[in-house]
């Protein structure tokens, strides 16, 4: 089951290569008269074409690109004639960093408030809950950001609006300079996981084994943490894990805001300065992950059925 | 454990450990309350087995669970006392009623296999309750897990407790199930229709291992079932209930040697129905022949083996075997919706593909099937005019008035008047009704055989009875062959004229019911026979004497 899974996340990876492929191909006008400009003789545009390998037939440059990008070799930049990987994979460095921090906090938070809002379902504190994660994911996230700098950097002056980061800097810094972008992703994602802990577990509260357990007299806590939430994590992981993708491929508004330079941003600049290779490179990096961890939510989810872990 | 005194049980038992006066209950339907239990009176002393006995929506799991002082969401408690050893559980608080729940007073449900948690294993949800209530320590109790597995006769006690629930046998679960509810060695256990979903070979296992701990422990227990034979053997009182009243309360001899009320007779003569013999047509050739059927799932272990079977017309031919037997792989072959991997299966005298889409219109047209569960085998948006009137469209071209004359005709069949029934949809008829309409839609299509699967067992005796009467009937008027599949023998002397006994994949016995149903039997028939209880109160006792000195 396991092996199915990987076999096809790895079709869906070439798939998603190709397409980025072929939407760039598809691209009017010539990339070399482009770069460029008007004023460039056909000879020096001919010899570009050659530099760049665009006089290849297209298959063969698929053919090439794909398997550079497999060995980590995703060409160079044609801004600024860098190897790609090494923009990328410095600009992705900072989008996990981001990422695992807001993870850090949204995940546990998540799960506890979920867990409570079932186990204090249609009460006060639940509506609480809701209404106030529902909230946070109904406001636009350059919103959130903006009233957290109002608060926290402008009135407070407790942290830094920006998050530029240079070498220089260490762990304990760049998670001080983090935080509030961190928490700005935090109050995104959060409602989401808490409200399908939340529906998972009450969803479960009617099976019998349920019943069973308050007719041993086992206290309403812990029916709800060791008899509903094992059972529950096959739908909690799912969204766990769409949450996490989208918070390494769907944070550039945050961190333009914050002027955080990750993955996002690099990818929206070279989509400004028309270095297709670099937005190729970037694109194929968040597909990959994206991929990855929709692959590991499903075995996830496998590992943490009884069923299926302890075979008969 | 039998009793010379009458009902209400005295000096023989304990003191008095449950009363319930003037019980009411309410249930919330279609978003108002409704009274479903009516005023019970009730009294349990401590060493006494009370046997709840009805038909559903008589409210005996309610008046059960209130016992402990648990109302199901949708229910509520609404008049009367719960006396539980001098509390009432009626008003008291909260944390009482679980401290006494899982430690003084425990529950035994239905379905082990739903009832216990899939995340863990036997032994910890064993532990569970005693941990929990600080009367044992982890390992004092798994040491007491082990010694009830032992008595409870589960195979290897010392380590089939650290398996999941999905790893263990259904008759072992519900062993394993009453072994928890043992676990604080309360004063009173309730048993909800603990031996309903099991085979008639694993119950008496089951039935035997319940009275033996209950009377090593001097437990108190009520014991619901709709069974009376089950409850014959099991309590030294019943009550008879329906539509949340009372109908008869009495010691168990007594009861089952002279009832008083009307209803109570009925449920005892509840098996007593038997089929005329057939119509003998002499040399016609069968209907259907199964010959040499080897079947599986997916080409992994075989279902079936070299099964052959013969259905004569008019006749009924009952098919019967534990779960996993067989039966109902056979009938998914013979329906063609499961090809066989081997063997050829003949429709007067014709063989027919083994494959439903290769089969024409008229094959298909003259095999119908009748499904255990008529609400997943009706569309419950349909109106009962559509649900009959496709086949009638789509097998014989009946169109306007022509099909709806004959809609009315078949509900006049099956005994319900078409000008009320015929814009109802499913949900707005009881379980019985919607069975009848299965059988009118499988009526319509005008068939020769209709493979009747477990038709009757998802409803009450009974209504069950009634079912099995009608079909009997449609039979003679109308010489339809019926294959039966059944796990309940009492069905098969009701309604069958040949008996096949399968048992893991293969036919070990078969032939005409008379035969079959008497001695010399296979070893297999004989335990499956008499496995099948009976009213007598003794009857298990004797059972397991006899076989005790069998083996």
């Amino acid at each position: 089951m396991v092996a199915q899974r990987l076999v096809l996340g790895l079709l869906l990876i070439i798939a998603v290569s190709l397409i980025l492929f072929l939407s760039v191909e598809l691209l009017p006008g010539d990339l070399a008269e482009e770069i460029l400009g008007q004023g460039a003789t056909p000879e020096t545009v001919a010899a570009f074409r050659r530099e760049l390998g665009l006089d290849l037939p297209p298959h063969e440059r698929y053919i090439n690109w794909l398997f550079g990008m497999l060995q980590g070799d995703m060409g160079t930049s044609l801004a600024n004639k860098r190897p790609i990987a090494e923009l990328v994979g410095a600009r992705f460095g900072n989008t996990l960093f981001l990422a695992t921090y807001a993870a850090v906090i949204a995940v546990p938070l998540a799960l506890t408030l979920g867990v409570l809002a079932a186990l204090y379902r249609n009460g006060i504190y639940d509506r609480i809950v809701n209404i106030v994660t529902l909230t946070s994911i109904s406001s636009p996230e350059f919103f959130v950001a903006y009233i957290l700098i109002l608060f926290f950097s402008v009135k407070f002056g407790w942290l830094p609006s920006i998050a530029n980061l240079g070498d220089e800097h260490g762990f304990a810094e760049r998670v001080y300079r983090l935080t509030l972008p961190a928490v700005t992703l935090t109050l995104v994602v959060v409602a989401h996981m808490m409200r399908m802990t939340r529906a998972a577990i009450i969803n479960l509260l009617a099976s019998p084994y349920i019943e069973m357990a308050s007719l041993k007299g086992i206290s309403k806590t812990r029916i709800i943490v060791h008899h509903a939430l094992p059972n529950a994590w096959a739908p909690i992981i799912n969204v766990i894990v769409i949450n996490l993708a989208y918070l390494i491929v769907g944070v550039v508004v945050v961190e333009f805001v914050f002027v955080y330079p990750g993955l996002g941003q690099l990818m929206v600049d070279s989509v400004s300065k028309r270095d297709l290779p670099v937005v190729q490179a970037s694109g194929m990096v968040f597909a990959g992950v994206y991929i990855l961890l929709n692959l590991s939510a499903d075995v996830a989810a496998i590992l943490t059925n009884p069923r299926l872990l302890h075979p008969k | 454990m039998s009793t010379s005194n009458n009902g209400g049980g005295d000096s023989q038992f304990g003191d008095l450990l449950v009363e319930m006066r003037g019980l009411r209950i309410e249930g919330q339907a279609d978003e108002q309350w409704h009274e479903i239990v009516h005023g019970i009176d009730l009294k349990l002393h401590r060493g006494e087995v009370l046997g709840l006995i009805g038909e559903s929506g008589a409210g005996k799991s309610t008046i059960g669970l209130a016992a402990m002082g648990f109302a199901r969401p949708g229910c509520r408690i609404t008049g009367g006392e719960i006396i539980f050893d001098g509390i009432d559980l009626t008003t008291t608080d909260e944390d009482t009623k679980r401290k006494l729940r899982g430690a003084r007073i425990s529950y035994v449900a239905q379905s082990a296999a739903a009832a216990f948690n899939p995340a863990h294993k036997l032994i910890d949800q064993y532990s569970e309750a005693p941990v929990q209530h600080g009367i044992l320590s982890n390992a004092e109790a798994e040491r007491d897990a082990k010694d009830l597995y032992a008595r409870l006769q589960l195979p290897d006690p010392d380590t089939i407790g650290y398996r999941y629930p999905h790893q263990v046998s259904g008759g072992q679960l519900q062993r394993a199930m009453t072994a928890m509810a043992m676990a604080c060695k309360p004063d009173l256990i309730v048993f909800d229709e603990p031996t309903t979903a099991l085979d008639v070979t694993t119950q008496i296992e089951v039935l035997a291992a319940i009275r033996d701990v209950v009377r090593q422990f001097n437990t108190a227990a009520i014991y619901i079932t709709h069974d009376l034979a089950v409850v014959a053997q099991m309590a030294d009182r019943i009550m008879v209930l329906r539509h949340g009243n009372l109908v008869e309360e009495g010691n168990t001899r007594e009861m089952v040697a002279n009832p008083q009320e009307q209803y109570t007779s009925e449920l005892l003569a509840v098996r007593s129905f038997q089929k005329d013999h057939p119509v003998e047509v002499p040399g016609q050739r069968p209907l259907l022949e199964v010959e040499g059927v080897t079947a599986s799932y997916g080409g992994g272990v075989k279902v079936l083996e070299d099964v052959g079977i013969e259905i004569r017309r008019g006749h009924t031919v009952a098919v019967v075997g534990e779960s996993g037997s067989g039966k109902s792989t056979l009938a998914r072959v013979i329906t063609g919706l499961l090809p066989p991997m081997q063997g050829v299966i003949k429709f007067d005298g014709v063989e027919v593909p083994g494959a439903l889409p290769q089969r024409s219109r008229d094959q298909l047209r003259r095999l119908q099937m009748i499904y255990q569960m008529p609400d997943t085998a009706m569309n419950p948006k349909q109106r009962i005019r559509d649900i009959i009137g496709r086949p009638l469209e789509f097998y014989l071209g009946k169109t306007g008035a022509e099909k709806e004359e004959r809609i009315r005709e078949l509900l006049n069949l099956i005994e319900m008047d078409p000008d009320t029934y015929i814009d109802r949809i499913p949900g707005e008829l009881s379980g019985g009704q919607k069975q009848r309409i299965c059988i009118a839609r499988a009526l319509a299509a005008e068939p020769d055989l209709i493979i009747c699967d477990e038709v009757t067992s998802a409803l009450d005796q009974l209504v069950a009875e009634e079912i099995l009467k009608l079909l009997q009937r449609l039979q003679n008027e109308l010489h339809v062959s019926y294959m039966f599949i059944t796990h309940d023998l009492a069905t098969v002397r009701a309604i069958a004229d040949d008996v096949v006994v399968m048992l893991q994949g293969r036919v070990v016995e078969a032939g005409e019911k008379n035969v079959v149903m008497s001695p010399p039997h296979h070893e297999y028939t004989e335990l499956l026979l008499s496995s099948v209880p009976e009213m007598d109160p003794d009857w298990l006792d004797r059972l397991l004497a006899a076989r005790g000195a069998a083996s």
